[in-house]
């Protein structure tokens, strides 16, 4: 300590003093009670910090907090109150329970876009992962040739707007002049027209989605499998265990909290499929790819039933809800594994 | 593992190499497609046999796409859009996110629980309230309309409180005894410690807002208030039977070329961008 700060004894330097007295408080926990400083008894000057404090950190937050609670929250409610009317948007809503709900869940259509989505985001997500994760593994390799310039172009279709991607795709794929079925048919395979076939839609616009997010996901794994020591594969190998056991028990728990977000951002985003569906086939043929938020798109805007199309809404919003409590249950626990 | 051996003639590195190269050029093709098609007459794009290049260039799609759209205000609108929701969304995100992060307020708890609630509604389900919302503000096919509801997002105040918290507290303590307001302490001393983070999220943001579709196509009613990819849509219109294919693809490439570009510029920053946001997630 230098010399001239050692002034009588006790004497701490004024910066020091307060820096310990601010952290002090900027460590406590936040009060539970209303006005309740904490120690109360040193000074007025601390309970006015704290005072000054909850009304700064309000402040603070009102902007985008007023935002979220008039454009996200109430909507929200908004939307279930518009679910329990006959709202066309141009009558005057009278109100009618729930039979929109009863007719989401009987109406053949409505189980059928359901449905879809949920095939959809279950062939979706592992598909993605898996080629994600796969490519991750190889371009995480440093004997690769031109690997950053790789990892650009396998990136560059999630830069693109999907409404881009669905168009261009239509066009390599259409059966009478697109490269696709044409290049195919030189090596002797005859591709079905993959749009008007109602077994191929749905596998068709599932690989448009996988086309354009796989060099996302891959991004993220490779900084989750960059995490992952070194030396735990040279303990690995030292115990003699071949790449598949390594992938197995080194690098899949290593990539764990990483594997958790991308499920959950996969699921999310297949749950909300829209834009391909719309360009591509309208959700047909024969409704095969309709999904919610198509049906909720056409329902809601092309035949005016807007308190349908706000049940089916709330449809997707308790799936999503679910999907959102059973990822923070799992973060959670992941938390208390590493503690 | 041999040192010695050149890497590219280890056994196993020319397989790889080969698949990797495959689905790289996979990943591109259908970005190469919509390049050359733009440029491809229209009666070559629906000749038979295809060909990948066509036999003359032509300028001609561009002029249909200055035909059926609105270009410039679509591009326009595009930019407004964009620009403004990225500007005002990384402030007013930023600020809530300082306030989590730094300041020990009453009713923080609170807060936090709020927004993780907010964070699992999907704004798909909200496309029908706003909608009537707008219309009673009068905001249908309006700027305001376009940008406001989006002014403010979850994630991006999660992914901002990320960054924040990493910045020593020690920081703002030093500048609070030297006299500075609250707000000269988010402003001059945490915004920019946390350059990273904004410029990921300002990326993101601005990528996803120049690229959606359904929330401009949902809240405007004429094609001169839509921006491009929204205006896209009207490009593929299959009522006369055949798509006009040569258009479409031009139209493409006027709406992804600005991104493209911006991409070129920025693309380390945005990869480690979106690789940091999973690890954080």
């Amino acid at each position: 300590m230098p010399l001239q700060q050692q002034g009588h004894p006790g004497w701490t330097p004024l910066r020091d003093r307060i820096i310990v007295t601010t952290n002090a408080v900027l460590d406590q926990p936040a009060p539970d009670g209303a006005g309740q400083a904490p120690q109360k008894r040193r000074s007025g000057r601390t309970y006015n910090f704290q005072r000054h404090a909850n009304r700064t950190g309000w402040l603070f937050a009102a902007p985008g907090l007023a935002i979220l609670l008039a454009f996200v929250f109430f909507p929200a409610g908004y939307a279930f109150w518009i679910s329990l009317t006959d709202s066309s948007g141009l009558n005057k809503p009278t109100f009618i329970g729930l039979d929109n709900y009863v007719e989401a869940f009987t109406d053949a259509d409505s189980l059928n876009a359901i449905w879809n989505t949920v095939v959809y985001a279950v062939a979706y997500t592992p598909i993605v992962i898996a080629v994600a994760l796969f490519l991750a593994i190889f371009l995480n390799r440093k004997d690769l040739f031109a690997r950053g310039a790789q990892r650009t172009l396998i990136f560059m279709p999630f830069i693109i707007s999907m409404a881009v991607a669905a168009l261009a795709w239509s066009f390599i794929i259409n059966p009478n002049t697109g490269l696709m079925p044409y290049w195919f048919s030189k090596i002797g395979i005859n591709l079905p027209d993959l749009l008007n076939d109602a077994t191929w839609a749905m596998p068709t616009v599932i690989f448009v989605a996988v086309w354009k997010n796989f060099g996302y996901f891959m991004v993220i794994f490779i900084a989750g499998l960059q995490g992952i020591p070194g030396d735990q594969y040279e303990a690995a190998s030292l115990d003699g265990a071949n790449a598949w056991q390594q992938f197995r028990n080194v690098t899949l728990p290593g990539l764990r909290p990483t594997m958790t977000y991308v499920i959950i951002v996969a699921v999310n985003t297949a749950f909300q499929t829209f834009d391909q569906i719309y360009i591509m086939t309208n959700g047909g043929p024969l409704r095969s790819t309709e999904t919610i938020v198509y049906r909720v798109y056409v329902e809601g805007f092309s035949n005016f039933n807007q308190g349908y199309a706000s049940a089916l809404s709330f449809v997707l919003m308790a799936i999503t809800l679910t999907i959102g409590l059973i990822q923070l249950s799992i973060s959670r626990k992941q938390e208390r594994d590493l503690v | 593992m041999n040192k010695r051996t050149p890497l590219w003639m280890r056994p196993g590195t020319i397989g790889a190499n080969i698949l990797v190269l495959a689905v790289s050029l996979l990943a591109i093709f259908p970005l190469i497609i919509v390049l050359v098609t733009a440029f491809t007459p229209q009666d070559e794009t629906i000749a038979y046999p295809p060909e990948l290049l066509p036999s003359t260039w032509t300028l001609d799609n561009f002029q249909g796409v200055f035909d059926r759209i609105p270009v410039w205000s679509q591009l326009w609108n595009t930019i407004q859009m964009s620009v403004g929701v990225t500007a005002i969304s990384l402030l007013l995100n930023s600020m809530v996110a300082y306030a989590l992060a730094f300041i020990d307020f009453k009713g923080r708890g609170l807060l936090f629980g709020l927004l993780i609630a907010t964070m699992m509604i999907p704004f798909q389900s909200l496309l029908i309230p706003l909608y009537k919302m707008l219309s009673e503000f009068g905001w249908i096919g309006t700027m305001t309309g376009l940008i406001v509801p989006r002014a403010a997002d979850v994630a991006g105040i999660f992914l901002l409180r990320q960054f924040f918290i990493m910045i020593p507290k020690e920081l703002r303590a030093a500048a609070m005894i030297d006299g500075a307001s609250e707000w000269k302490i988010y402003w001059r001393v945490m915004m920019p410690n946390a350059t990273a983070g904004l410029l990921t999220l300002g990326i993101f943001n601005f990528v996803g807002n120049w690229n959606d579709m359904l929330w401009p196509m949902v809240m405007t009613n004429s094609a001169e208030d839509r921006t491009l990819t929204a205006g896209l849509a009207l490009l593929n219109g299959t009522a006369q039977g055949v798509i006009p294919y040569g258009v479409t693809m031009a139209g493409s490439l006027i709406s992804v070329l600005p991104l493209v570009i911006m991409f070129a510029f920025v693309q380390k920053r945005f990869i480690e961008g979106v690789a940091t946001a999973g690890l954080k997630g």
